[in-house]
């Protein structure tokens, strides 16, 4: 595997390596960086690694959204509520200090333990979740707030009420939201990214995926089930949809990848939180000088012009 | 005046065809039983209890439209196998396949077309592709319906038909949701205008994008627009589904669509939206 993401990494790269190092310590750490996801580029992940990134997007004990905002952000203000007739606690939203400006974050949150999991709904968010999200997104244009959206979810709540509130219709409208805003919107899956329930908070100007995230158009499990007819075939159906990050950022679908500690986030989720907050600041900072006509212009544009033309024959 | 003798009831539960599977033409709903023209004839509803059988793309457009007015856009388009995607059968397989059995290109048809004189961009989609699956094909298809619509400063008229993503085409396939999203973004901010008719069935990523997104929003009666199928969410959730459960009249009860109007009113519905949305011009 190799192509255009290597070839960007590798100028990228190789641009670094002749700077006058004026940056010292931060510059060595980008050079580390690079190399690192370079290596996993021009290494194909096995289907035994696309499986372990499965297993680790997953476990129990992976930093969750607002275990970053704890990290992240000060004066952390949270948002409740649709101002309809719910506030889902399975997708949080707040107001809060990163790095020296005002951002309105959008994440999905799961629970630690089955108190909290039940409450949080798993983390799997109702039409209630997304009216919040799109509240928020409104607030932002608004007072000209730029977004961090994090995403960690399954997939949106496949329920009754959830259908009866109009699950689908809150999906598409919670993107047209995003593609419609004049802020900057920066993305990160750090866990599962599942499907239109994280696509609905996932349309960015740049959209990055901790290293052992997923981004999945269906669980494997779902996909096992329907084109295997055995859920049990979940570990084939990831290896043949390649959900990992670094075939994302192969297919164009991601900007970039953000490095966890080397056992994974939950091994150190202060680490977790310093790489992240490096990646997400990173990120934003180039997007903060364009007009928000041209960052509108320019994030329609990277989704029109996703994946490639597709082929005549 | 002699009285119309119907034939078609004494075909009632006639044999299934191959392997236990009902016959296309028979009514899964009340059994009665239709050669292929008496189906075309009534537009491929039932005439004993009001079913709506699937209607294929090209027919579709046919129902809709003016005669000879539809010309059809970016026919060309195939999709490859990004993914080099193998399940129990390659990918590339199971779209040769779905190719000879529509003669479709692809799960969705575009092109220019007129409804009582007035023009309009059109995007049908076809169930029999690989169960109206949305993978960057129909995406592209969909966005150029859209640049199309706006350049010409007419509305376009989608119809859906679709299981959702194409799983086949793996992360891709999701981010046609963005994609089209963006894509009706553009056309409304030029003014333009969406009408968006949902056959059965519109779920998962369609439904959670463009489809969605029209100006108004029509389907078809008994169509089952859900973002999940009522079979995963019984299964995830062990809850007891109501009868109607993500059917287009549950929808229109909770306040997720303008309007149900039968197949043969579809035709007079939309010329009656178009002549609205064009105001007098």
């Amino acid at each position: 595997m190799a192509g255009e993401a290597e070839l960007r990494l590798r100028e990228q790269l190789s641009r670094l390596r002749s700077l006058p190092l004026l940056r010292g310590a931060k510059l060595s750490g980008e050079l580390e960086r690079l190399q690192k996801q370079l290596d996993r580029i021009v290494a194909e992940p096995s289907d035994e690694e696309i499986w372990q990134s499965v297993e680790l997007a997953r476990h129990p004990d992976r930093p969750y959204t607002l275990d970053y905002v704890e990290r992240l952000l000060d004066d952390w203000f949270e948002l409740h509520g649709d101002n309809h007739h719910g506030d889902d606690a399975a997708l949080v939203a707040g107001l809060g200090r990163f790095r020296g400006r005002t951002v309105v974050l959008l994440g999905n949150q799961k629970g630690r333990d089955v108190k909290e999991r039940t409450r949080r709904n798993f983390g799997m968010a109702y039409p209630e979740g997304y009216g919040k999200a799109m509240r928020a997104m409104e607030l932002a244009e608004r007072h000209g707030f730029p977004i961090l959206s994090l995403v960690d979810i399954p997939g949106a709540y496949p329920g009754v009420t959830a259908e009866q509130h109009g699950q689908g219709g809150a999906i598409a409208r919670s993107q047209a939201h995003l593609a419609r805003l004049h802020v900057p919107v920066v993305a990160c899956v750090i866990g599962e990214g599942g499907s239109g329930g994280a696509i609905a908070t996932a349309l960015a100007d740049r959209v990055l995926m901790q290293e052992n995230s997923i981004y999945t158009v269906i669980s494997p499990e779902g996909c096992a089930a329907i084109l295997w007819r055995d859920a049990g075939e979940a570990r084939k159906a990831a290896a043949a949809f390649k959900p990992d990050a670094a075939h994302c950022l192969e297919l164009g679908v991601i900007d970039a990848i953000v490095p966890e500690p080397a056992e994974g986030a939950h091994t150190d989720p202060d680490e977790a939180a310093r790489l992240l907050g490096d990646a997400l600041a990173e990120s934003l900072e180039p997007l903060e000088g364009q007009s928000g006509e041209e960052l509108r212009r320019q994030r329609r544009v990277r989704f029109r012009t996703i994946g490639q033309v597709p082929v005549t024959r | 005046m002699t009285e119309r003798i119907d034939v078609s009831i004494e075909h009632r539960h006639a044999p299934a065809a191959d392997g236990g599977k009902p016959h296309p033409n028979t009514c899964p709903k009340c059994g009665s039983h239709y050669r292929d023209d008496e189906l075309a004839a009534s537009l491929y509803v039932c005439t004993q209890c009001g079913h709506h059988f699937p209607v294929h793309a090209r027919d579709r457009i046919e129902q809709l439209t003016d005669a000879d007015s539809f010309v059809e856009d970016a026919a060309e388009l195939r999709s490859d196998d990004p993914l080099e995607f193998f399940d129990l059968r390659p990918y590339t397989e199971r779209l040769a396949e779905a190719e000879l059995s529509t003669g479709l290109g692809e799960a969705m048809v575009i092109g220019r077309a007129a409804i009582d004189d007035l023009p309009c961009q059109v995007a049908v989609m076809e169930f029999g592709f690989m169960g109206g699956s949305m993978g960057r094909v129909v995406g592209e298809k969909f966005a150029r319906a859209c640049e199309g619509a706006a350049e010409r400063g007419v509305p376009l008229v989608s119809v859906t038909t679709t299981g959702g993503a194409r799983m086949q085409e793996g992360i891709l396939s999701l981010m046609q949701l963005p994609k089209t999203v963006c894509a009706v973004e553009d056309l409304h901010d030029s003014g333009g205008t969406l009408i968006s008719v949902m056959a059965h069935p519109t779920t998962a990523g369609v439904l959670a994008s463009f489809a969605s997104l029209g100006d108004v929003l029509v389907a078809e009666p008994g169509a089952l627009l859900s973002f999940t199928g009522p079979r995963v969410v019984q299964q995830t959730t062990r809850e007891k589904l109501p009868e109607d459960f993500g059917l287009a009249e549950a929808n229109f009860r909770h306040g997720h669509i303008d309007a149900i109007v039968p197949r043969p009113e579809l035709r007079a519905t939309l010329a009656k939206l178009l002549r609205l949305f064009a105001n007098g011009r």
